[in-house]
This record gives structure tokens, sequence and C-alpha cells, in this order.
């Protein structure tokens, strides 16, 4: 029995000793080493985030860049000393000035406002079909950014809010990481979303069964849209600063793309993009910076690496749909035994 | 009188231009189920043919322009959707999401993200005098441009056997090959217009801003996306209404909010078009057949 439950942990404890591994290598690496690791990390946070939905749901979001901007400016707004709000934000209002919270219930508040946002917008989204909420996700990203980018007196507009706490570092990352993936790994085991998958694969057997998909659909939503949150709040810290040309579409091509370089269809896939990527990307940034060959320095022009990710999303989605890890979990070492013959069709699990 | 006549002119025809984008991006739903963002990208290499070729005569940097999105869309379908057709519309999205940036990238390594200035049809920029209201003759000429290309669409949907078997095709693919129809044609076909509509968008949105950057396309076809989705996915009438509304839509707000409140127009246009779709989630004008049949 013991075995059993070990078992269908397995695949978070697996991807969690990988990200531990990972983490105490950068922890001994060169510094500018460590950043690009925490980076990596804060990544993941926003592709498990935006894997909860998307996977689960089969539905593409667009829209969780702009959670990921509410909980990094909640926080901020939360975080910052009253002093140097006076600067920024002169126009902030009264309470809101004076606060200066401690950074983790300040990240948890980040969290939750971004959640609550989700679950408003999620409210009339959810009810479409599923092609028209990926797009109306894309409306939620372009409202947020403008609302952000010109309300000035609480956001200081177009202008950065500088002056967070800088408090993230490689393994207060690796915590945030540890935790979005266990709350990811734990929501993919509930009943909710078991009901959401059979959806994803077929939505109208799953209605016809009677699966209330709007309701599961808006309870992965709301918690994606709290991950990501998070991602924001992660990312913000990490920075020291916010500016709303952060949360637009640059960086949601990015964690889609991860997200869909590693596979769409499983909390591994999620990971296996986000951890691959930060590689890739750290390797074309090397080209980038260039390799000095007998006196002459040979670099790749500036603006290759995001061509060449945007060409692997490309090339996998032709050739490899369901990306890197297939859909599927991290397996069991030792293979699957007392699995059913393989005879199943597709694979997804 | 004047400044309300002005703003209406305004309206219809920023409504024209948005009308054209979800039209282009309705056709090719309607054959293939793909919302393409790549649609915005056809626009932009549109956009910097008119920049490469300015300087020769404006007939022929028109018609680079045309070409070089004809050429575009005709390709894309060919590399990164025709292998997919079978493929569900939520890969066929990642696919031209994908494309899009793809496109949009390798330009910016090609020639920078720097916006580039460009003075395209200046004549355009005069001001003209209609039963005594000044306008600006480039309004009088988009409106023109758009209700011509719509009444040549439909003329084309609805006169021609092409037409007729692109209706059928958005109808029912499946039947509609079983009849006879060639599926690879009657795409390629829809992509062609597509690129065309695509070029006159981009010819026009040029002349009015003077500005041909990297995310020109973009920015229009997230706009004639919601468009398209008020609209009602899948019908070709319900995208040119939907985008002609929200383009109509954020002129009026713009003209009407009081002005530290104008900056939020686009918020407004969504949160109005998120109410329609609470009440409407199919849209406005919903598509026939749309729903899987068991």
């Amino acid at each position: 029995m013991r075995g059993e439950s070990l078992r269908r942990l397995w695949p978070l404890v697996a991807l969690i000793a990988i990200l531990l591994a990972i983490t105490l290598v950068a922890s001994l690496a060169p510094d500018v080493l460590q950043r690009r690791a925490t980076q990596g990390l804060v990544n993941l946070v926003a592709v498990v985030g935006l894997y909860v939905f998307v996977g689960n749901s089969g539905v593409l979001s667009f829209g969780n860049v702009a959670f990921m901007a509410v909980g990094a400016y909640v926080s901020a707004l939360l975080t910052m000393k009253a002093a140097a709000k006076s600067v920024f934000l002169p126009d902030l209002p009264g309470w809101l000035a004076a606060v200066e919270w401690p950074v983790f219930p300040a990240a948890i508040a980040g969290g939750l406002s971004a959640a609550l946002l989700a679950f408003l917008v999620g409210l009339p989204l959810m009810r479409l079909s599923g092609i028209s909420a990926s797009i109306a996700t894309f409306a939620v990203l372009v409202v947020t950014y403008v609302v952000l980018g010109n309300w000035t007196s609480v956001t200081g507009g177009q202008n950065s809010l500088m002056g967070l706490p800088i408090y993230i570092d490689v393994w207060t990352a690796f915590a945030w990481a540890a935790a979005a993936v266990a709350i990811a790994f734990a929501y993919q085991e509930t009943r909710s979303a078991l009901l959401l998958r059979a959806s994803r694969e077929d939505e109208a057997a799953a209605e016809a069964t009677g699966v209330h998909i709007v309701r599961h659909r808006l309870i992965a939503f709301t918690i994606s849209g709290f991950l990501s949150g998070i991602a924001g709040v992660l990312l913000a810290h990490f920075l020291g600063t916010v500016r709303v040309e952060t949360f637009y579409l640059d960086l949601t091509f990015l964690v889609v793309a991860m997200l869909v370089i590693g596979g769409m269809g499983s909390l591994t896939g999620a990971v296996a993009g986000a951890v691959v990527i930060a590689a890739l990307t750290e390797l074309l940034r090397q080209a980038e910076i260039g390799v000095a060959v007998g006196g002459v320095t040979l670099a790749a022009p500036p603006g290759l690496g995001d061509a060449i990710l945007a060409l692997i999303m490309l090339l996998i989605i032709l050739f490899r749909p369901k990306g890197i890890a297939g859909g599927k979990e991290i397996a069991w070492p030792g293979g699957a035994r007392d699995a059913p013959p393989a005879k199943r069709k597709g694979g997804t699990a | 009188m004047d400044r309300i006549v002005q703003t209406l002119v305004d309206a219809v025809s920023v409504g024209g231009l948005y009308a054209l984008t979800a039209l282009g991006i309705g056709l090719i739903f309607g054959v293939m189920r793909l919302i393409n963002f790549a649609h915005g990208e056809l626009i932009m290499i549109a956009g910097y043919t008119l920049i490469l070729l300015f300087g020769q005569p404006i007939a022929v940097a028109m018609i680079g322009a045309f070409v070089a999105a004809i050429v575009l869309a005709l390709v894309t379908e060919r590399v990164a959707f025709r292998p997919l057709r079978n493929a569900d519309p939520a890969t066929l999205l990642i696919s031209s999401f994908a494309l899009s940036f793809f496109l949009q990238k390798t330009l910016i390594l090609l020639v920078g993200s720097r916006p580039k200035g460009i003075d395209f049809l200046p004549v355009l920029g005069r001001q003209i005098d209609v039963l005594g209201v000044r306008l600006q003759s480039l309004q009088i000429v988009t409106i023109v441009v758009s209700i011509a290309l719509l009444g040549g669409l439909t003329w084309f949907l609805r006169a021609t056997r092409f037409g007729l078997q692109m209706r059928a095709a958005a109808e029912d693919f499946r039947m509609a090959r079983v009849l006879g129809v060639r599926a690879n044609r009657v795409i390629a076909i829809a992509f062609a217009i597509s690129g065309i509509l695509a070029a006159t968008v981009s010819c026009l949105v040029v002349a009015q801003t003077g500005i041909v950057q990297p995310r020109m396309g973009l920015q229009l076809v997230i706009i004639a996306f919601v468009g398209t989705v008020i609209g009602g996915l899948g019908s070709l009438s319900g995208a040119a209404i939907g985008g002609f509304l929200v383009g109509v839509a954020t002129i009026l707000l713009q003209a009407l909010l009081p002005p530290d409140l104008r900056v939020f127009r686009e918020a407004f246009v969504f949160v109005a078009v998120t109410l329609i779709l609470l009440f409407r989630p199919q849209g406005l004008f919903p598509a026939r057949g749309l729903r899987e049949r068991i």
C-alpha cells in the first residue's frame, strides 16, 4: 500500500528532486549563472501556473501574463518603503502609501489578487467555446496592460516602480518553484481536474456524462491565476523593479513557447519546457555575446535567440505536437510492470 | 455639427479597417477553423514592402505590397498550416501564434525593431470640403475602399463558383470535399484573399500613420480577433460587423469619454465585449454548424 502511494506521488517527487539538483549545482556556480538559474526557476513558476489551466482544460490562455502583472504590482505596492512610494507615486491613496508589509504576506496577497481577477474574468469567459475563450484571454491581457499602463496614480503608468525589496535568490526561487509544482500536482490529482481532463479529451462526451465543464474550467483558471500571480511577484522581487512593458507580448510568447515545447499535456512537460528553454536561452545569449577566436569575436546577431525560440516552437507543433514530454508524466523507474498492455490509443495521461 | 460629422466619419473609417481585418481572419477560420495570428504579419510584410519600394512609382510599391502579402499568405499555408489540416483548432492556434512570432522576430533580426517613418500617399492627407464639412480625404478613401472590398467579396462569395465552394467548405468541410470541392484550391484562394485584405489594410494604415513597425499588424489583429468573436466565430458577415462595431466603439469612446478616461478606451471596449458575450456566448451572429456534431 505504501508502495502504491509512493508510486502515485512519484512524478512530484522526481520533479522536485530534479529542481533541487539544478538548484544545488547553481548555488555553487558563479553569480551570473546563479542569477540565470533563479530567473529560470521564476519562469518555471509562470509556466506551471499556465499549465494548470491549459494542460488540464486543453484551452490555450494568453491572459496569464496579465495575472503575473497584477501579482507583481500588488506585491510591489505593499512592500515598497513609504518613502520610495512618496517619490514614485505621490498621488497614491493615503492608506496604501503608508503600508509596508513583510514580503511573504505581500506575495500571498499578490497571488490572491491575481486569483480573484482570474475568477472574475473567468465567470463570463469560461462559458465561451474553447477557441473563443482563448482569444478572449488575449483581450484580458490587452485590457490589463492598458489599465496598468495608464492608471498613473497607483501604478506609475509607463514609468518603472523601483526600490522593491530584492529577496528572490536561487534558494527562495527553488522553494516557490517546488511549492508551485506541488500545488499543480495536488490539483491535478483531484476529481475536478480529472473531470476537466475528460472534457479536454472529448468535450461532447464529457458534457453528455454530466460534467459541468464551465465550473471545472473556472476552478482551474482561478488556481492558474494564483500561481501566475505568484510568478509575477517573484519576477518583481527578483528584478527589484516593475514595469508594465515587462508583462506583455514578449513574456506571453516566452511562457506559452515554454509550455508548448515542453508539452502542454503534463506537469512534467511544463517543467521540462522551462528547464530546456532556460538552458537554450543561456547558450544563445552566450552566442550573441560572442566567442573570441584568435583575436576576432564571432557573435550571433542580437535577436537571434528570439527568432530561434519561435522557430523551435513552430517545429515542435508541426512534428511533435505533444512536446518534449509527449503528454506523459515522468515514469516510475523500473518500467510499467503492472500497467495495462501498451495497446491504448494516443497515450495521453 | 462639424465635429459630430467628423467623428462619425472617423468612426466609420476606422470601423472599416477593422472590418477588413476581421474579414481576413474570419475567412480563414471559415475554411479551416484556424485563428490566424499571422494575419498581422501579412499586414506587416506589406508595410515593409512599401518601405523597400519607396521612391518607385506608387503603383509599383502598392503592387509589390500586395504580391508580398499574397505570397507570404500562400507560403505560410503550405508550410505551417497544411500539415496540420486535420489537427484540432487549439493546435492550429498555437501554430499560427508561433508562426506570427517567428515572422516578427525574424524581421526584427533583419531590419531591427525601431519604427520606420514613411510619407506614403501624402495626397491623401489633404482636407477636402464635403457638403460644407472639412474632412480628410484619406478617411473618405478608406470608407470607399472598405465598402468596395466588402461588396466585391460578397459578390465573389455569392456569385462565383469558387465563392460557392468556399461557403460550402465553411459550412461543412468534409461534405464539401465529398461533393467534389478541391480542398487545396479553396483554402489557397481563401489565403490569397486574406493576403489582399491584409495588404489593403496595410496601405491604408501606413498612409494614415506614416509609420511601419514590426508589431503594427499584431495590434490590429488583436482587436479584429475580438471583433470576430463578438460577431460569432465562423460567420463571415458576423466577422465584418463585429470588426466594424469594435472600431466604431473605439473612436466614439475616444470622442465621448472625459479626457482623463480616454486612455482606457480599449479597456472599456473589451469590457463591453465581455458583457455582450455574457448574454450571447456564441456571438451576435452565431454560425451554423460550428458545434461539433456527434
